[in-house]
Formats: C-alpha cells, sequence, structure tokens
C-alpha cells in the first residue's frame, strides 16, 4: 500500500515535471516547424494577430492557429532567406566576425587575469576581484553609457570596434575561470615550482590544462550571451550594414513572420550545436556561477 | 641579511609576475568600464557637458521628482517584487522534482535550458501570437466567457512580461538549486529520515537551511536578470508602451535617445548605486550563511 502511495507520488511528479518541461521548450519547437510552413499558411493562421501579413487575395483563419505541424512542409521560406536575399548571410556573416573575437579574446585574457588571481593572492586581489562582481553585475543600462562615451572619444562609434573591444574585456570570463582554477590544488603549484618551472610553464602546462572542461564551459556561455545580443549593437552601430542578425531579425517586420522563424532556426544552429555538443559543460559552467565567493 | 635580500626580490618578482598576468584584462576593464564609468558620474554632479558648472545633486533630485521616473521605478519595482520570488520558488520546486528519482532527468533538463538558445525575436513573435487580443489566451479564455483583453495595452501588461521572464530564467536558477542539493551532506538526511521526520520537516528544517545561500545568489541575480527582460519588452512594445510596462529602461533608453545625458548619468549612477548596496548585501550574507552551514 505504501509502495503503492510512493510510486503514484512519484508518477505525478514525473508528469508535472514533464509538462513543464514541454512548455519550457515550446517556443524552440514552435520556431523550428513553424520555419517550415509556406508564407500563404502562416497568413492564414497568424493574419488575425499580424494585420500586416494580409492582402486581398489572402485567406484568413478568423481565429488565430497556433500550429506545431504544417499542412505541407515548405522550404519557401528558406529558399528566400539564403537564396533570394543575401542580406541574411551577410548578417549572419556579421554576427560571426562580431562573436567570434570576444569570445576567444575574452577567454584569453581572462585566463590570464584567472591565472594571477589564482596564484597571487592578497588584501588587494580580493578587492580587485571584489570589483570585477560588481562590474559584472551590473546591468546593460549602466555599462552602456561609459562604452558609448569610450566609443565616441576613440572615434569607433559605428565600427565593430565599439563592441569587440569593451566585449574581449568584460569581467564575466574572469570571474567564473578564477573561480574554476581556485581549486586546483595548491600543492601541484607549490610542487612544479620546486621542480624549477616558471610562471609562463605552470601557467601554461598546469592551469590551462585543468581548466579545460572550464574553458569550454565559458566559451558555451559568452557565445549564447553575445550571439543573442541586441542592445550593445543598437545603440554602438547605427549603421545597418553592420549589425548582426540577432538585430536584423528583431527588426524584421510583422507581414514576414513566416521569414522570421526561418532565419531565426537558421541563427539558432551553432548555439543549438553547441549545446547538444557540450549541455555537461554548459550545466557545469551555470554550477561555477552559484556563487559570489572565490 | 643577505637571505632577506633575495626572499624581498623574490616576493617583488611575484609581484609583478602576478601584476603582468592581471594587467591586460585590469587595463581593458579600466579603459572601457571604470574610467568611463567615472565620467559618468561626473556628468551627474555637472549642468551640461557644454556648461560644465558643479551642481550638486540637483540632477539626481531633478530625475527623483520627474514623474516618468517615478513611475518606471514603481512599474519596475512591482514586476521585481513579482517576478524574482517566483523565479526562486519556481526554481526550487522544479530543481526538487528533478531531484526525485523519475526517468529521463537529463533530457527534462535540456527542456528547461533549452529557452537560452531561442533568438528574442522569434519569442517576442510567438509571445505576440499569444497575448495579443486576437491572440491564442484570449481564445481560450473566451470559451469560459471572459472578455477579451489586449494583454499588453492593459494594466495586466505585466503578466505576460512575468510569464516570459521565468520562461527565460528558471532553467538557469534551477540548475543552480540541483547543484546545491547535489552538495548537501547526505549521511544528515540519512538520520532524519531514520528519526521519522517526513519529506516536508526534512526540506524545511534541513534542505532550505543549506539551500539558503544559493537561494540569496539566486534571488539577487533574478533582480539583476529582472532588468534584462527590457530587451523583449521594449521589442514588443516599442519605446512608449502602455504605462503599466514602462520601465526604468524605457526612461534611460529614452533619456539616451533624447541625448538628456544629465537625466541619463543620474539614473546610471543611481542603479549602480542600488546593484552595489545589493551586491554588497549578498557577499555579507554569504559569509554570514557560510559560516553557519559550514560551522
Amino acid at each position: 500500500m505504501r509502495k503503492a502511495i510512493y510510486m503514484i507520488g512519484r508518477g505525478l511528479v514525473f508528469l508535472t515535471a514533464l509538462f513543464f518541461a514541454l512548455v519550457f521548450v515550446m517556443p524552440t519547437l514552435l520556431t523550428i516547424t513553424n520555419s517550415f510552413m509556406s508564407g500563404t499558411e502562416i497568413a492564414a493562421n497568424y493574419g488575425v494577430v499580424f494585420s500586416s501579413l494580409s492582402s486581398a487575395t489572402t485567406y484568413i483563419s478568423d481565429q488565430v492557429n497556433l500550429k506545431f505541424i504544417p499542412d505541407q512542409v515548405s522550404f519557401s521560406q528558406y529558399a528566400t532567406a539564403l537564396l533570394k536575399s543575401p542580406d541574411y548571410l551577410l548578417k549572419f556573416w556579421n554576427s560571426v566576425i562580431l562573436v567570434l573575437p570576444i569570445v576567444v579574446f575574452q577567454v584569453a585574457v581572462a585566463a590570464f587575469a584567472a591565472y594571477s588571481f589564482t596564484c597571487y593572492r592578497g588584501k588587494l586581489k580580493e578587492v580587485l576581484f571584489f570589483f570585477y562582481i560588481i562590474l559584472m553585475l551590473m546591468p546593460y543600462q549602466v555599462t552602456l553609457v561609459p562604452n558609448y562615451l569610450v566609443a565616441e572619444w576613440t572615434h569607433l562609434l559605428n565600427t565593430r570596434w565599439s563592441i569587440i573591444l569593451p566585449g574581449i574585456f568584460a569581467p564575466f570570463s574572469v570571474f567564473l575561470l578564477t573561480k574554476f582554477m581556485r581549486r586546483i590544488p595548491v600543492s601541484l603549484i607549490e610542487a612544479a615550482k620546486l621542480d624549477g618551472a616558471g610562471e609562463w610553464k605552470i601557467f601554461s602546462r598546469i592551469c590551462i590544462p585543468m581548466c579545460h572542461s572550464a574553458l569550454y564551459s565559458i566559451v558555451i556561455l559568452v557565445f549564447i550571451d553575445y550571439w543573442n545580443m541586441v542592445e550593445q549593437p543598437i545603440v554602438l552601430l547605427s549603421d545597418a550594414e553592420k549589425q548582426p542578425l540577432s538585430v536584423f531579425l528583431s527588426q524584421i517586420n510583422s507581414g514576414e513572420v513566416g521569414l522570421a522563424f526561418a532565419v531565426a532556426t537558421i541563427y539558432m544552429v551553432p548555439t543549438l550545436l553547441l549545446f547538444l555538443h557540450g549541455e555537461d559543460y554548459l550545466v557545469e559552467g551555470i554550477t561555477y556561477s552559484g556563487s559570489v565567493k572565490g | 641579511m643577505k637571505i632577506n635580500h633575495a626572499k624581498l626580490r623574490r616576493k617583488i618578482r611575484g609581484r609583478l609576475s602576478g601584476a603582468a598576468f592581471l594587467a591586460p584584462s585590469f587595463l581593458g576593464a579600466a579603459i572601457f568600464y571604470i574610467l568611463p564609468f567615472g565620467v559618468v558620474v561626473y556628468y551627474s554632479l555637472i549642468k551640461s557637458p557644454l556648461v560644465k558648472e558643479f551642481v550638486g545633486f540637483e540632477n539626481f533630485t531633478n530625475v527623483l521628482n520627474n514623474s516618468s521616473f517615478r513611475m518606471a521605478a514603481a512599474n519596475t519595482l512591482k514586476f521585481s517584487a513579482v517576478a524574482v520570488p517566483l523565479a526562486v520558488i519556481l526554481a526550487i520546486v522544479l530543481a526538487l522534482m528533478l531531484e526525485c528519482k523519475i526517468p529521463v532527468k537529463s533530457q527534462l533538463r535540456t527542456f528547461f535550458l533549452s529557452p537560452m538558445m531561442v533568438p528574442v525575436a522569434s519569442i517576442v513573435l510567438i509571445w505576440q501570437v499569444i497575448f495579443h487580443y486576437n491572440g491564442v489566451l484570449n481564445n481560450f479564455l473566451s470559451i469560459f466567457g471572459y472578455d477579451k483583453i489586449d494583454w499588453f495595452k492593459s494594466d495586466y501588461g505585466q503578466f505576460p512580461v512575468v510569464l516570459l521572464f521565468l520562461w527565460k530564467n528558471l532553467g538557469y536558477n534551477m540548475i543552480l538549486f540541483m547543484a546545491a542539493l547535489n552538495n548537501m551532506p547526505q549521511g544528515l538526511l540519512e538520520v532524519a529520515k531514520v528519526e521519522g521526520a517526513g519529506p516536508l520537516y526534512s526540506f524545511f528544517n534541513i534542505k532550505l537551511r543549506y539551500l539558503s545561500p544559493t537561494v540569496l545568489f539566486v534571488t539577487i541575480l533574478s533582480l539583476i536578470n529582472s532588468f534584462k527582460v527590457f530587451r523583449e519588452v521594449y521589442l514588443l512594445t516599442g519605446s512608449y508602451p502602455y504605462e503599466s510596462l514602462y520601465m526604468l529602461q524605457h526612461f534611460m533608453n529614452n533619456a539616451f535617445l533624447n541625448t538628456d545625458y544629465q537625466k541619463l548619468s543620474a539614473a546610471a549612477v543611481l542603479m549602480a548605486a542600488v546593484m552595489v548596496v545589493l551586491i554588497a548585501i549578498l557577499f555579507v550574507a554569504e559569509n554570514f550563511f557560510g559560516k553557519d552551514v559550514e560551522g
């Protein structure tokens, strides 16, 4: 009897968890499946919501239809996005050349800083580390103004550097990597020192290899963050030609809902691959961000 | 004396190379964040960038007395007061559910993290389909005889945004709580169980106590993330939304677009000050709880 109650309880917990999980994954699924709908189907389903979809000839259902499965699988949206308008591919490339240098150099700069925070601890270092944490937790609205001012003074406004340079020195990686590195046993570093290893050797042969899973999880987290950036490019890059797809996508007018879903799906591919490939690293990275103590 | 000399030299060399490793990051942070923020503070204390006359706290009192700032602050406060506790409590519930021995746990975890990768644009579209006047939710509610409302242009405008916030952030928060639950001393829970403690007792008297540092961290993290939801609100409703959705970030964004640097800097400094206080509380409390739990 008791066992039966236990099993029923567990079943209920599972069903509730499953229900919520499905609700959470729904927008992702909707984005992907709706990208395979033809323009006419999109108009029929969502015409009552996005009035700009309608034209004299299109059929519009009088009730909105949030559908998962297209009536007919169509690649027409993809054809438009990839073949007919080179804009999207260009913007995708813009995203790549903005985000890749940020990820690579932010992690590299952070690796040095984290090494310093790990091997040379003292009052001053703790104060500095606290400073980094404050900086990390500041909302965009606070840091964007300083970023804008610097870009203006250095005449970098409206160039990619106005986003890349502040991105490289963003403190998030320093914080997370320091927390990982401080878990390397001190005895290991001491032993290497006694064996006559220099700074550079300790850094490159001990600390970096031992943090390699951390580096991977930080790369994923930083990539996701910058891949979907909107605020920074809007403020710092007034030139539409240089803007990343994340911004361009959010400005696709509501008359092209189907196209927006297709482009969003294309845009999700790199994140999706990183996600499926490195989910455990991602979870590990999140776990380590879980407290502010070093 | 000679030995002391060598020791001193080694110490200095250590300090120097420690500084060298930190230098690229620190210089960059100083140039791109710290020094310009100093300028923002300076701007908040002068009359205008052209008339560099020191005016004390005039800009601050102007902002604090500004009616749209007050409305924005009240709305932001209201939003955070609802969204943040929900983001913490629901994340604990989810973490506890996934902690039970249920099947396909890691797939469920993936589902909960999936919002991290969805581009904001497609979310905005989907939220419009759901909460539009002719949208899915209104159709559903009309079955039960409720009148249709335009959610984003109503006093309930914050409701869809709270849902959006929860959808985006619960997965991350849940992972943090799952990690904390994993680190819990299992022995203690076993003993409690043997001595006849029910699941509710062991949750409130043992687990919650060990979770308290994480609760605090997640609260502050969610508070910070609640400022980030502006991105979605802005894309959904533009620069001047319905009153219930006019947030602090709208205020700052509009001050920026109107190049009203005085208003903007004062608001930014105020916001930064609030954040610093929050983070300081986090630090003190984490030290306090940390000792409590360890000892």
